[in-house]
C-alpha cells in the first residue's frame, strides 16, 4: 500500500496566508473563550472535595442533596455521572471544616441515608495545596518551552526553535480554548497531557526542521522557500501515518480508558491534530518569516571549508 | 554490509531474555496472604519469629504454601482465604499484641524468580485501592513549643547563677529577659551566650528598663523543624502500626509534609482518627509499689490488694516492662505533647546510661510542682499504645525537676536508646493537619487497572493492524520491535519497583503510541531511497542511518518534556512521567537497535535480494 502518491512538491509555503489567517482565527476563538469563559478547574487545582459514590440502584439525586444540606453544607453539586447507580458529588472547601472531616461527614450522612452505598473515589485538596499544585504545573510548563527552545537554538538554529515554540504555544492555547469552550474539566492529568503534547508536537516540527536542513545541503540550487516545500511534501507520508496511529492508541484510550483517563486522553486527541497541522503551517512560515537561509542553518560555505582544511591540517 | 557483530545480537539475545525474565511476575496472580510485623519499635521481625509463626500454624494444622522473612516482616501465603482468616486469628491469639497482623495480597511469583529479585509492577493507591493522606506539620508550633521550653531554662538557670533578673517573658519566637542594671545584663548574656548558643542574642533599651532579646538561628530553627519533622514521622510509623495495614508507606514530603499511604485500607474515619490523635504519652505518680523498699510508697500489702481486684479510687493498676505491678495515679503529670526531646546518653556517673529529657514550659511548671513536694517517690512514664497502657520506666525522683531532667539507671546505651526512642514514639512535635486525601474503593481499583489494560491492548492491536497492512514485512519488523519494547518497559518498571498508576498505565500506552513514530520514519526513509534508486541492502542503511539522526531529536525533546513533568509534578502526574520517560529509553533501543537486527538477519545475509517486503512504493515519472 502506498498512500501519498505525490508527484511535484506541494507548495505548503504558497498557502501561507489562509493558513495564517486560520491559526489566528482559530487562537483568537481559543482566547476569547479562556477570557471570557475561563478554565473550568478541577479540585486538584481549586482545593475541595470530589467525591464518587455508588449504588446497587438508582440513586436517589434528590434525596442525597437533601441529607447534605441538612449537614449544613449547601454548595454541593450532585450528579449523576456514566449510569443512573453512579454519583458524583463537589464540594467546596469550607473555612472552618478541615477537609478530612468534611468527607467524613458527608460519607457519615450518606450511609445513614442509604447503607448500600458504596465510596469509589474521594479526592479532597486543600486550598493551599491547589495552589502550589497550580503554580508548579505553571512552572512545568514554562521550563518544558524553555528547556526545548534552549535544545532546539543549539541543534538547529534559534529561527527553528521560535518558531516551533510558537507552533507549540499556538496548539497549547488550543487545547485550553477546547477546555474553556466546553467547561471540560481542566485538572492534573489534562495538565499531564497538555505537557506530553509539548514534547510530542515538537517532534514534528523537529522532523520537518531535520529535512530541510538535510535539503540545504543536497538542493544547492533550490530557494528556501523550494526547499521547505519538498522537506514538508517527503515527510508528509510518515506525518500522516504516525500521527494516524498515535490517535489510533489515544482514541483506544478515549474508548476504554474509563471516567479517570477521559479528559486526558480528550485532550491529546486534541492536541495531536493541532499538532501535524501547527508544526507544518505554523512553523516552517514562522521560520521562513523570520529568515531562515542556507547560510545560517548549515553555515558559511567558505567558513565551513577553512574549518574542513584546518582538519585537514591538524 | 547490513550485518551485525555477534556481540550485538548477544546484547539483543540477553536484553529480550532478562525482560522476559523480570516481566513475566506480573502475569502470576496473587493469593491471600497474612503478614506479621511487629508493633513496636523496639522488637524486631527476625529468624526467632519466623520459627514462631510456622509453629503455631503447623500446631493449628493450616496449610500454606510460602514463608518468607522479609524487611517489613514476616509474611506467609495460603491457598485460599478460608486459611487466610483462620490464620490471621490464630496467628492474634498465638501472638499477642506484641506484633500486627495483617492481611494482605501475594504475588504467586515463583521462588525461583524472587530470588533473582523479580517481582511484579508495584501498584499505586488508585489500582489497588487505599488511602493516601498528605498531612502537613505545623512548624510555627514546634518552633514555638521549643522556645518556650527555653523560657523556662532561663530562669532556672538566672537564678542558679544568681544573676538578678525583673522578668522573662515570649513573645512568638523571641525570649525577652528584662534587667534593671546593665552589668547583670552582660553577666547574663554571657552566660546564656555560652550555655545556649542556639540563639541570638540582642540587647536594648535604658537606664533601668533593660531588655536581652534571644531569637532562635536559623541554624536552630532548621533543626528544630527537621527534628519535630523525623520525630512526627517515628510517631506515625508506630501508631500506624495499630491499623494492621499490610505495606504503609509513611515518607516525608519537601520539609515540612508527610506522606502517608495505607494500601486496601476502607475505614478511612479510624486512619484519620489515629492519625490526628495528639500524644499518648502519660507521666503520672506512683501511688503504691512492691519492689523498691527505700523509696516512698512502698507498700507490698496494696499490690497485693489490686492484683485482688480491690483498687483505691484515682489509681489504676498498669504493669511495667519488667512485669513488675505498680498503681499508678490517674492524674497526669505532664503529657506527650510537652516534650520536646528525649535522648539517650552515656551516664554521667560510672556505667551505665541515662535519657536526657527536656520539656516545654507547661510540662516543666507541672513537673516542678510535683517533684518539690515528691523527692523519693516514683514516677511512671506509660506509653499509651492500642489502647493499652505500659509502663515504660518508674524511675524515683531524686531532687526537684523542671523543663530538663535525666532518667537514670539503663543498663546500657543500646536500652536508653530503646526507651527513648518509645518516649518519643509517644509524643507528636508539633501538630499536624490532613491537607489531602484520596481514596480509591478496591473495585475502582479493578476498574482502574482493566482500562487502563485494555486501552493498551486494543491500542496496540490495532496499530499493529495497520503497520502491517502498509509496511508488510517491515510492518511485522516494527510491531515485534513495539512488542519488545512493551516487554522491556514493563520489565524495567517491575525492577525499579516504580509505582504504577493509572496515568502511568495511560503512559505506557500514548509511549507505545508515539514510538512507533520511530519505526515509521525509518520504514518511509527506506521506501524514499528505493524510489531513488538504490539497491535494497543500501536502502536499508542508509534509511536507518539517516532516520536515526532525526529520531534522536525528537526524543530529546519528549525527554525534556518528561523531565520537567518529573520534576514538577506530583502523585498522579510524577506516574505518568517516570513511565513515559523509561519508555522513550526502551523505544531508542527497540525501534533503532532491535528492529535492525531483525531486519539484518533477515536481509543481511542474503546474497541477492529482488525486492524488499516494504509495502507498494509508488514511483513517480
Amino acid at each position: 500500500m502506498e498512500f501519498f502518491r505525490i508527484k511535484k512538491d506541494i507548495p505548503f509555503m504558497s498557502y501561507g496566508r489562509i493558513t495564517t489567517t486560520i491559526s489566528l482565527v482559530t487562537f483568537i476563538l481559543a482566547v476569547f473563550f479562556l477570557a471570557t469563559r475561563g478554565l473550568n478547574y478541577g479540585v486538584d487545582f481549586t482545593g475541595g472535595t470530589v467525591m464518587e459514590v455508588t449504588y446497587p440502584h438508582a440513586a436517589d439525586i434528590e434525596g442525597i442533596r437533601t441529607a447534605i444540606s441538612s449537614i449544613g453544607l449547601k454548595d454541593a453539586t450532585v450528579q449523576n455521572f456514566g449510569t443512573s447507580q453512579d454519583v458524583l458529588i463537589r464540594l467546596p472547601i469550607k473555612e472552618d471544616l478541615s477537609i478530612a472531616q468534611l468527607s467524613e461527614q458527608v460519607s457519615d450522612v450518606l450511609r445513614r441515608a442509604d447503607s448500600q452505598m458504596e465510596i469509589r473515589r474521594v479526592e479532597s485538596v486543600g486550598a493551599q495545596v491547589g495552589d502550589e499544585l497550580f503554580e508548579n504545573g505553571a512552572l512545568a510548563l514554562l521550563i518544558v518551552l524553555f528547556g526545548i527552545a534552549a535544545y532546539l537554538a543549539m541543534r538547529f538554529e534559534w529561527r527553528f526553535a521560535i518558531s516551533a515554540i510558537i507552533a507549540n504555544m499556538h496548539d497549547v492555547i488550543i487545547i485550553l480554548g477546547f477546555f474553556a469552550f466546553f467547561q471540560w474539566e481542566f485538572g492534573l492529568t489534562v495538565l499531564a497531557a497538555i505537557l506530553a503534547v509539548l514534547g510530542y508536537s515538537v517532534n514534528e516540527s523537529v522532523v520537518v526542521f531535520d529535512r530541510v536542513r538535510e535539503n540545504f545541503r543536497k538542493m544547492r540550487k533550490a530557494s528556501t522557500v523550494q526547499v521547505i516545500d519538498n522537506a514538508i511534501t517527503r515527510t508528509l507520508s510518515r506525518t500522516v501515518i504516525t500521527h494516524t496511529l498515535t490517535l489510533t492508541m489515544v482514541g483506544s484510550m478515549l474508548l476504554f480508558g474509563g471516567e479517570v483517563l477521559h479528559y486526558f486522553s480528550l485532550a491529546l486527541t486534541i492536541g495531536i491534530l493541532f499538532g501535524i497541522y501547527s508544526a507544518v503551517l505554523v512553523a516552517c512560515p514562522v521560520a521562513l518569516r523570520l529568515g531562515v537561509s542556507r547560510a545560517n542553518l548549515i553555515g558559511d560555505p567558505a567558513k565551513k571549508k577553512k574549518e574542513g582544511e584546518e582538519e585537514i591540517i591538524a | 554490509m547490513n550485518r551485525y557483530p555477534t556481540w550485538k545480537y548477544i546484547l539483543i539475545a540477553a536484553s529480550i531474555i532478562i525482560g522476559l525474565l523480570y516481566a513475566i511476575p506480573n502475569l502470576y496472580g496473587e493469593s491471600p496472604a497474612v503478614q506479621i510485623s511487629p508493633a513496636r519499635a523496639s522488637l524486631k521481625a527476625d529468624q526467632a519469629l519466623l520459627g514462631k509463626v510456622e509453629a503455631s500454624l503447623n500446631l493449628a494444622d493450616i496449610k500454606f504454601n510460602g514463608l518468607y522473612l522479609d524487611a517489613s516482616g514476616v509474611k506467609v501465603r495460603f491457598d485460599s482465604p478460608e486459611d487466610q482468616l483462620k490464620a490471621k486469628d490464630k496467628l492474634i491469639d498465638n501472638l499477642g499484641k506484641d506484633y500486627t497482623v495483617a492481611l494482605n495480597l501475594l504475588s504467586q511469583t515463583p521462588d525461583w524468580l524472587l530470588a533473582i529479585g523479580a517481582r511484579p509492577m508495584y501498584l499505586g493507591l488508585d489500582l489497588r485501592g487505599g488511602v493516601h493522606f498528605l498531612l502537613q506539620v505545623d512548624m510555627d508550633t514546634a518552633l514555638t513549643k521549643s522556645v518556650e521550653s527555653s523560657v523556662g531554662d532561663f530562669r532556672t538557670a538566672l537564678r542558679g547563677e544568681k544573676i538578678n533578673y525583673t522578668g522573662v517573658s515570649r513573645d512568638k519566637l523571641t525570649v525577652e529577659v528584662n534587667f534593671e542594671n546593665a552589668e547583670e545584663m552582660e553577666k547574663a548574656r554571657r552566660f546564656l551566650g555560652t550555655n545556649y548558643p542556639n540563639l541570638t542574642y540582642s540587647t536594648s533599651g535604658s537606664g533601668t528598663e533593660l531588655k536581652l532579646i534571644a531569637v532562635p538561628n536559623p541554624q536552630a530553627q532548621k533543626q528544630i523543624q527537621e527534628f519535630a519533622l523525623k520525630q512526627n514521622l517515628l510517631t506515625l510509623n508506630n501508631r500506624i502500626n495499630e491499623l494492621g495495614v499490610a505495606e504503609p508507606i509513611v515518607q516525608q514530603q519537601g520539609l515540612d509534609r508527610i506522606v502517608v499511604q495505607l494500601p486496601g485500607v476502607q475505614d478511612t474515619a479510624k486512619a484519620k482518627e489515629i492519625l490526628g490523635r495528639t500524644a499518648a504519652l502519660e507521666v503520672r505518680m506512683v501511688t503504691a509499689h512492691g519492689t523498691r523498699s527505700d523509696a516512698r510508697d512502698y507498700d507490698p500489702k496494696k499490690i497485693e490488694d489490686a492484683l485482688k481486684g480491690i483498687i483505691p479510687a484515682g489509681s489504676e493498676l498498669l504493669y511495667s516492662r519488667i512485669e513488675e505491678p505498680l498503681l499508678v495515679s490517674k492524674r497526669v503529670v505532664f503529657s506527650g505533647e510537652n516534650l520536646v526531646s528525649a535522648s539517650p546518653q552515656p551516664s554521667q556517673q560510672g556505667a551505665g546510661a541515662e535519657i536526657s529529657v527536656s520539656l516545654d514550659s507547661k510540662g516543666a511548671g507541672s513537673m516542678k510542682l510535683t517533684t518539690r513536694k515528691g523527692v523519693n517517690r516514683r514516677m511512671a512514664v506509660i506509653l499509651v499504645e492500642k489502647g493499652k497502657k505500659e509502663v515504660l520506666t518508674a524511675p524515683t525522683i531524686q531532687a526537684e525537676l523542671s523543663s530538663k531532667f535525666v532518667i537514670t539507671g539503663m543498663e546500657n546505651l543500646q536500652e536508653a536508646n530503646d526507651l527513648s526512642l518509645l518516649m518519643r514514639a509517644g509524643a507528636l512535635a508539633a501538630p499536624m493537619e490532613i491537607i489531602e486525601e484520596r481514596t480509591v474503593g478496591p473495585s475502582m481499583g479493578k476498574e482502574n487497572i482493566a482500562s487502563g489494560v485494555n486501552s493498551t491492548l486494543w491500542g496496540f492491536a490495532a496499530i499493529a493492524l495497520m503497520m502491517m497492512l502498509y509496511y508488510m514485512l517491515f510492518g511485522v519488523v516494527s510491531v515485534t520491535a513495539l512488542a519488545i519494547n512493551l516487554l522491556l518497559l514493563v520489565a524495567l518498571l517491575s525492577m525499579l519497583q516504580a509505582t504504577l498508576t493509572l496515568p502511568g498505565l495511560a503512559a505506557i500506552a500514548l509511549t507505545l503510541g508515539m514510538a512507533i513514530d520511530a519505526n515509521v520514519l525509518i520504514n518511509e526513509r527506506i521506501r524514499e531511497e528505493l524510489r531513488d534508486g538504490n539497491t535494497p541492502q543500501a536502502s536499508i542503511r542508509i534509511g536507518y542511518e539517516k532516520a536515526f539522526g532525526t529520531i534522536l531529536d525528537s526524543n530529546i525533546t519528549t525527554l525534556i518534556a518528561g523531565a520537567a513533568l518529573f520534576m514538577f509534578g506530583t502523585g498522579p502526574i510524577k506516574g505518568f512521567a517516570v513511565v513515559h520517560v523509561l519508555g522513550i529509553l526502551t523505544s531508542m533501543f527497540s525501534a533503532v537497535m532491535i528492529s535492525r537486527g531483525i531486519v539484518n538477519l533477515i536481509y543481511g545475509y542474503r546474497r541477492k535480494i529482488d525486492k524488499l517486503s516494504i509495502g507498494q512504493i509508488y514511483q513517480a515519472d
